[in-house]
């Protein structure tokens, strides 16, 4: 018996179970959350989509000319206008009584900061878009710059460590909040660390006749500084401490959320990486800011009461639609 | 060429009137051209809008500096400065006042007709809009266009009630100003070119 | 037929006829009366056409982009401060090469805030890759947009169709709406080769690195010159429809054969042209209405300036530090004429006919050198004048 093995790369493909409208290949980091996220966000939302891609890391390691990774109508305009651009298409496609679905993809820059004004118009002026927040938590396109998402105490190259400060000095914003302060139809935060989760979620999206909101948690080996392989752990732990409570708002009001059943310290999720690396310094400042992020973990676990014993959060067999045959698609 | 400049207040409807005695020209087959003197004005405000009246095509685009005739929609204009500058000598004024046309005449040095346009309006539309009885008084005085052209514009811009009530408003207006006797003051028409 | 219409009416109306899918705008003076109008149409049932009411002009041109990218027939208005915030989307429309008509109702920009006309906003954006085409007057603002959209379709280029505001958008005059069959057998329904289409899907707007995009930025070059044949026909394919020639790239009249010349952009060419017949006594001249902008119809315009010893060009916006804008390019573009720059009615200030005798004037100085023509120097303190 010969124990060579000869891989057919189109054999491969035609078995490759699950739709894939992002195909391998891109120039992502390795353990690339982002990408990992925007895979899955695909696999079932399946083949009838379109998106509108804001500028970022995304846009840029998905689609270097004459190359492109999506196998979904993609197009990519400017950093703060992927919700209108998105708008548009889904106003174009209602004209012409088009039933795709319009995806706005975009970072945590390209959401909570830049992008902010165009998000909460499209919100508001009820489109039937989903947007997608890939939460990296920083500006990582440009090299790891601090965004109105990094959390507080975080160090990236404009929020340093140093004499006088302790990474960046503001809260993450809340961004679900304002988010479902639209009373949206549907609003779920979700990471990496949970597919079957995710998946579920972007079903509920799709099927969502309204704009809907995913805000997706999604690490960044690089501008975090962990190892690439800890990416899904990472994820994990960032909502087992309750630092990223994983929630369902549906028109404002909470309806879901994932429960924790023995919370862990955050200094477990905080000690992975880097970018609080200055928080377990001897510094009387240090233990303080360590203080101030367990007690906004304890926050989150109060106000969403994440304290429970529901279905096992680490339970990926619930409700997974993914589109398979994917060389149907190829 | 005939040129007009008519004074008002923000909220008076003074566009309005410039629009449609510009578009009752049209209706007569002539040229009309009408435009605000842009303004960030408020309701209350003193407002300008220009008209001009001919039987060519109108291309230039300058503000009517030296108007052939006034209306005034606001006696109390007459002292805002600026409102009486540039009418041609001999150019008439047409004021929506109580006062009498000869005091009006003295004060302002041009032959003045002072005519109750909000009174009329008040009597037939309920409401004390002088524009399209000073539009129509205006006509009269002057005969630069039949009443019945702005009767054809009133009707396309008001359906109706509205518009029964407009209709009844610019015929009883045309007779209580004395019919042509602005009728002399009007340049001579131009001829293409000329 | 000839109806009294408001000049933003009009447009309003002609957009609506060349059945856009999608219209979005966020309200400016003096832009605002078009939008109105359009809504006004849509709430009537007249128009049948997404109207999208966004919270900026920023997303006005981005929610027009992505309608025109998933492929329908796109429309956005804006003016001053509205085009500078979108000017960013402005240029990404151009660049990713996608068919898009809007209108500039042209005005000041700030500081000092004001709202009245000049074409500093369009001026500003000249570079973004659009062609630019200035309108005489409104019924050539009706033709032109109807144009346009032919324009963008076959080129792949966005259309600005600039038009004086309050003095173009804001008067009412004679004018000649065309109707729904002219519209129809003109223009085409909408069809853009790289549509956004799930059966066939692509990438649009990637990243191109060095070794291609000064390739890309000389297609988008040679897009634009090469439009001057398209931009051409559509004026006189529409001219054959309609019975009406607004004037291909420029139109010269006045004195064919005089060796003076005046130059002028947008709605300054009528008072010009009454001007030189109300003042008899001074000596008529070449009347040149530039009326494309972008592309810059070079040939054109030697061949209209043939002949000529002198010209004034006169514009409504310039460039601070510099001089003129339009005036610049001309003095390149026809050695051998000496070429006198002037700006006049800046935020709004009247164009009397008497500038024309001004222009005349200034230009037996013989300085060349750029001015505003209608400045009043006594309003300024002594170092600033």
């Amino acid at each position: 018996m010969s124990t060579e093995t000869h891989v057919d790369i189109e054999q491969l493909r035609r078995r490759q179970p699950r739709f894939q409208g992002l195909e391998s290949g891109h120039r992502a980091c390795l353990g690339c959350g982002e990408a990992l996220a925007a895979r899955l966000v695909l696999e079932s939302a399946g083949p009838n989509v379109m998106i509108a891609n804001a500028t970022g890391c995304l846009e840029v390691f998905s689609t270097a000319w004459p190359e492109s990774a999506w196998r979904v109508p993609w197009v990519h305009s400017l950093f703060e206008n992927a919700a209108a651009v998105a708008a548009g298409m889904e106003a174009a496609l209602k004209h012409q009584g088009q039933s795709a679905k319009v995806l706005a993809f975009a970072g945590d820059g390209g959401t909570f900061d830049i992008g902010f004004q165009a998000v909460s118009g499209m919100l508001e002026r009820g489109h039937n878009v989903l947007f997608v927040c890939f939460d990296n938590e920083a500006y990582m396109n440009t090299g790891i710059q601090r965004s109105g998402s990094t959390p507080h105490a975080a160090v990236t190259t404009t929020s340093p460590a140093g004499r006088e400060r302790m990474g960046k000095r503001h809260l993450k914003k809340d961004i679900v909040s304002i988010i479902a302060a639209h009373h949206v139809p549907y609003a779920a935060t979700a990471t990496v660390a949970y597919p079957s989760d995710l998946r579920k979620k972007v079903r509920r999206a799709i099927d969502v006749d309204g704009p809907s909101f995913l805000h997706v948690h999604s690490p960044c080996p690089l501008g975090w500084g962990h190892d690439s392989e800890k990416s899904i752990a990472v994820s994990r732990l960032a909502v087992e401490t309750g630092l990223f409570p994983i929630i369902e708002l549906e028109r404002g009001e909470l309806t879901g959320a994932m429960p924790i059943r023995h919370p862990k310290p955050v200094t477990e999720y905080l000690k992975l990486q880097n970018r609080f690396r200055h928080l377990f310094a001897d510094d009387p400042r240090a233990r303080e800011e360590l203080e101030h992020l367990q007690a906004l973990a304890d926050y989150n676990i109060e106000v969403y009461g994440l304290l429970g014993d529901g279905p096992d959060p680490l339970d990926t067999s619930g409700i997974d639609k993914v589109y398979r045959g994917g060389a149907k698609w190829a | 060429m005939i040129e007009l400049r008519i004074h008002g207040r923000g909220g008076q409807g003074n566009v309005v009137a410039a629009y449609l005695m510009a578009a009752a020209a049209i209706k007569e087959q002539r040229y009309g051209q009408a435009f605000p003197a842009f303004g960030a004005e408020r309701r209350g405000a003193p407002v300008q809008a220009f008209v001009r009246i001919a039987d060519v095509p109108i291309r230039r685009r300058s503000q009517v500096a030296e108007p052939d005739f006034l209306i005034v929609q606001d006696q109390a204009l007459l002292h805002v400065p600026g409102v009486l500058v540039g009418l041609r000598r001999g150019g008439g004024i047409l004021v929506n006042s109580i006062d009498s046309s000869e005091h009006l005449s003295e004060q302002t040095g041009h032959p003045t007709i002072a005519f109750n346009a909000t009174a009329l309006a008040q009597r037939h539309l309920g409401r004390p809009v002088p524009n399209t009885a000073l539009l129509a008084a205006f006509l009269s005085l002057s005969e630069v266009l039949p009443i019945g052209a702005l009767a054809g514009a009133l009707s396309d811009r008001f359906k109706g009630k509205v518009l029964e009530k407009n209709l009844s408003l610019i015929e009883d207006a045309a007779q209580q100003v004395p019919g042509g006797i602005w009728k002399t003051m009007r340049r001579a028409p131009e001829v293409a070119n000329g | 037929m000839v109806e009294a219409l408001e000049g933003s009416q009009a447009l309003a109306r002609a957009v609506v006829l060349c059945r856009p899918g999608v219209v979005a705008a966020y309200p400016i003076t003096p832009q605002t009366h078009i939008v109105e109008n359009i809504s006004k149409l849509v709430a009537d049932g007249v128009a049948k056409l997404e109207l999208v009411s966004v919270e900026s002009e920023f997303s006005a041109a981005s929610v027009a982009m992505g309608a025109a990218a998933a492929g329908s027939r796109a429309y956005t208005a804006s003016a001053s401060q509205g085009i500078l915030l979108m000017a960013e989307v402005l240029f990404n429309i151009a660049g990713l090469r996608i068919p898009l008509v809007m209108h500039c109702a042209n005005r000041a920009i700030g500081a000092p805030l004001n709202i009245w006309n000049d074409q500093s906003d369009s001026m500003a954006v000249r570079d973004a890759g659009w062609i630019q085409i200035y309108c005489a007057d409104n019924q050539e603002a009706i033709d032109s947009t109807v144009q346009a959209y032919r324009i963008a379709e076959r080129t792949e280029l966005p259309v600005m169709v600039c038009v004086d505001g309050f003095t173009l958008t804001h008067t009412l005059e004679p004018l000649e709406m065309p109707s729904q069959e002219q519209v129809d057998g003109y223009l085409p329904s909408y069809r853009y080769a790289r549509s956004l289409n799930v059966r066939h899907p692509i990438s649009q707007g990637t990243l191109v690195g060095p070794d291609v995009f000064p390739e890309a930025r000389h297609s988008h070059h040679q897009a634009l010159l090469n439009s001057i044949a398209e931009i051409e026909s559509a004026n006189a394919d529409w001219a054959a429809v309609s019975g009406r020639d607004g004037g291909g790239l420029l139109t010269v009249e006045g004195d064919p054969d005089a060796e003076i010349g005046i130059l002028a952009i947008g709605s300054t060419i009528g008072t010009l042209a009454e001007a030189m017949d109300e003042y008899p006594d001074r000596p008529r001249v070449r009347l040149i209405k530039l009326r494309v902008y972008r592309p810059f119809p070079i040939n054109a315009l030697r061949e209209a300036c043939r002949g000529l010893r002198k010209l004034a060009v006169i514009e409504r916006a310039f460039s601070a530090g510099m001089g003129g804008i339009v005036g610049t390019e001309v003095r390149a573009s026809v050695p051998g004429v000496e070429v006198y720059n002037y700006a006049i009615g800046l935020g709004g200030r009247d164009i009397p006919l008497g500038i024309y005798p001004r222009i005349l004037d200034a230009m037996e100085t013989g300085d060349t050198g750029f001015r505003i023509l209608d400045v009043d120097l006594s309003k300024l303190p002594e170092e600033d004048r």
